[in-house]
């Protein structure tokens, strides 16, 4: 008996997602995790995982359909079910077809076939953009047609209408539409992420108690231990002092269930694992914090490389699903813009947020002296519903010793 | 409507619809440069000086900004002027006229004065006249809001808007391009008004939408017929009114085609072919099936050598060229 996928609900800010493009055919494998389709959010377009091993089935709807959350999106069906049937294409698991291909094309030495050839006098700064009329986009986003398995006739080898039309018959006939509502765009959506934040904070406010509590911490070990530790590396493999803190807060949290996890209508549900989300600008404006799942489990450098990683996606589009709805708690630093400390709004359905400012050179007392050291003022924000100051304060004393010992992290 | 015909051109259909107008409305007449005694420089007028006499058939000094002005006065006075205007590159001098009076009294006096005055002028090339008498200058008239701008280039229209145009309340501007006057054919005997609003589906095809107006429309026809022989159906649309322009018209059009080519004997640069590639880009860019093309004058002063004027000139070679391009072959 086959199942089916789900539109996923990507946040809780999250009621309806617009189908992209599908990442796997039918017939297909899928293994846990593996991504299943792109999906248009408020946050932009996210590829959106299962959560089985399965083999892709039907699609039940159609590219282009926005749908609300919960939905079916495809049919799965369990793994040898669908043996039977045939075989798809797939560039990973195609070594029989390429060899077909490439004797069909009589070519004596096939190259390897991750080796993509590079495009011959292409001027296009954006190689990978396909170049398709607006007509025929819109049929093929209509039918379901990846434009990339066409091949185009009309001017400059442009994918035109008749192109699709020949790959969809049934539309050969289609009379003229009447014009209608454009279809939805792929990509990042300012205007989008700027209701969804606008909702997201003005649900976090109105109905979440928050309490905040700040801290100084002095960060002169840290900060000399980050300067050792880069001291030879090259620029790309070097910690930044966020990649600390994401730790650190991560750790700490051991012993602060009551701080890491969801409320659910009211009642707090706890998280055993810890991810963390990192808050990340946008550049043109609005921000997310997608997850470093289990950060407290990470060496450094592992967290350092998914925090690149991730700004990196973040910048250039491409977050997955579990990052944007799995994080328990968020990480906001605004240590590059300067301020001494913010005060953070929790992102429902999440209980806390902790926020680290600028580290600066300050006057400290140690020992009933005055010296200088380097002193960053962190602050938590959290649910008042499900942790007290008391536990708030223990949480940021902890804190502050985890960054007096960087070796621990 | 009669299916009687008359073979006529499209001078004698401009002059039977000043006839025409003349004798429906004693409030109309005409005044113009030579437009009396000399009949008029395209010999438009020739004949009704002898047959309506100089109080309705005017010969004006040689200053257009002054009688253009003047006709705007008769025209907010009550009577119903026909200002003629050699040709579009002269109208410059009455361009203030035109923009800051015409254009603007309706509206400065609160709407207690209107300005029902019509200004024909010739405009276009191909007569080895040059770059001071060759120019297609409409989509500058076009640009200005409070006025019309129409662009008869059928026999039937030649005939039949004059008369709405003067109907109008408010200025319009009549462009009658010079390749025109002798084009000669059937005209129903009695043939009358035509409204001066809507564009006009002059051949109707399906592969792509050729849109036009004026001196290049018959050009474009017989680039359709060429098309045609290769089996490509053309669809040719004659805008007819420049100012307002009939989205609706060219929109389904385009729908149906998915592809559109504007010819237009202005310059490209800032053109009413621009005007109309950016309303299809705004209304109809998802059923593009291909870019916008543009057949245009060279960006030059039109030439006076019959072959550099002829290079200059959108010619049907070049429609067929860019309809092609727009097909993919």
């Amino acid at each position: 008996m086959s199942d089916v996928y789900r539109m996923p609900s990507l946040g809780s800010d999250m009621e309806a997602g617009t189908l992209i493009e599908w990442a796997r055919q039918p017939g297909e494998k899928l293994a846990k995790g593996d991504t299943i389709a792109v999906v248009e959010t408020q946050k932009g377009a996210i590829e959106v995982e299962v959560f089985q091993d399965a083999v892709m089935g039907k699609p039940l709807i159609n590219i282009g359909d926005k749908v609300p959350v919960g939905t079916p999106m495809a049919e799965l069906e369990p793994i040898g079910a669908a043996e039977t049937k045939a075989p798809r294409r797939s560039g990973r698991e195609a070594g029989t077809e390429i060899e077909d291909d490439e004797r069909a094309a009589g070519s004596p030495a096939p190259p390897a076939p991750d080796q993509p050839q590079p495009a011959r006098a292409a001027p296009e700064p954006t190689p990978t953009r396909q170049r398709a009329s607006p007509a025929a986009r819109r049929l093929a986003e209509a039918e379901g047609i990846d434009l990339a398995r066409l091949t185009g006739t009309g001017p400059d080898g442009a994918i035109v209408l008749a192109d699709v039309q020949a790959a969809a018959p049934r539309h050969a006939e289609q009379p003229p539409s009447a014009p209608e509502r454009p279809p939805p765009r792929a990509g990042l959506d300012l205007a989008a992420m700027r209701q969804a934040i606008a909702a997201a904070m003005t649900r976090s406010k109105r109905e979440i108690p928050h309490y905040y509590l700040a801290e100084d911490i002095d960060l002169t070990t840290a900060t000399d231990w980050l300067a050792r530790r880069n001291a030879d590396l090259p620029p790309d493999r070097r910690l930044l002092m966020g990649a600390l803190f994401i730790k650190a807060v991560a750790l700490t949290l051991r012993r602060f269930p009551e701080l890491n996890g969801f409320d659910r209508d009211g009642r707090f549900e706890p998280s055993a694992a810890i991810h963390v989300g990192a808050a990340t600008a946008i550049r043109g404006g609005g921000l997310v914090a997608p997850a470093i799942h289990d950060a407290d489990r990470l060496d450094l450098d592992a967290l350092m490389a998914h925090l690149r990683d991730l700004v990196g996606r973040v910048r250039g589009g491409g977050l997955r699903a579990s990052e944007l709805a799995d994080p328990t708690i968020t990480v906001s630093s605004l240590g590059e813009r300067g301020v001494d400390r913010l005060y953070a709004i929790i992102y429902p359905p999440q209980v806390a947020i902790v926020g680290f400012g600028t580290p600066r050179a300050r006057p400290w007392i140690i020992d009933d002296a005055v010296v200088v050291r380097t002193v960053v003022s962190a602050t938590l924000a959290a649910d008042h519903r499900h942790s007290d100051g008391h536990r708030g304060a223990l949480f940021l004393a902890r804190l502050a010793q985890r960054l007096q010992d960087p070796d621990t992290l | 409507m009669s299916t009687e015909t008359i073979r006529t051109t499209y001078r004698e259909a401009v002059r039977a619809a000043i006839c025409d107008a003349l004798d429906r409305d004693r409030r109309v007449f005409l005044m113009g440069e030579d437009v009396g005694r000399y009949g008029g420089c395209y010999a438009v007028s020739k004949g009704l000086y002898d047959q309506y006499g100089p109080e309705r058939i005017r010969d004006t000094p040689l200053s257009e900004c002054g009688f253009t002005g003047a006709g705007i006065g008769a025209a907010m006075g009550g009577m119903r002027p026909i200002v003629e205007i050699m040709t579009v590159n002269f109208s410059l001098l009455a361009l203030d006229q035109i923009v800051n009076n015409a254009a603007t009294i309706r509206h400065m006096s609160g709407g207690q004065f209107h300005v029902p005055l019509v200004i024909r002028m010739a405009s276009g090339a191909g007569k080895q006249l040059a770059a001071q008498h060759s120019h297609s200058l409409e989509g500058w008239y076009g640009h200005v809001p409070g006025i019309k701008v129409i662009a008869p280039a059928t026999l039937e229209d030649a005939r039949g808007m004059l008369w709405s145009a003067l109907e109008d309340p408010d200025p319009v501007i009549l462009f009658e391009h010079v390749m025109l006057y002798n084009r000669e054919g059937e005209l129903t005997a009695d043939a009358g008004p035509v409204p001066i609003t809507g564009a006009a589906v002059r051949r109707a095809g399906t592969d792509l939408s050729l849109i036009t107006y004026g001196g290049c429309l018959f050009k474009t026809l017989d680039a359709a017929e060429e098309l045609a022989a290769d089996g490509i159906a053309a669809e040719v649309i004659d805008l007819r009114c420049l100012r307002p322009l009939d989205d609706a018209t060219v929109m389904a059009s385009v729908r149906k085609s998915h592809r559109a080519v504007i010819i237009d004997e202005g310059w490209c640069t800032g053109s009413l072919a621009g005007e109309v590639s950016a309303r299809i880009m705004e209304q109809a860019f998802w059923e593009l099936d291909a870019p916008v093309g543009r057949v245009c004058s060279a960006e030059v002063p039109i030439p006076y050598p019959k072959h550099l004027e002829d290079e200059a000139l959108p010619q049907v070679r070049d429609i067929v060229a860019a309809a092609r391009a727009a097909l993919g072959r």
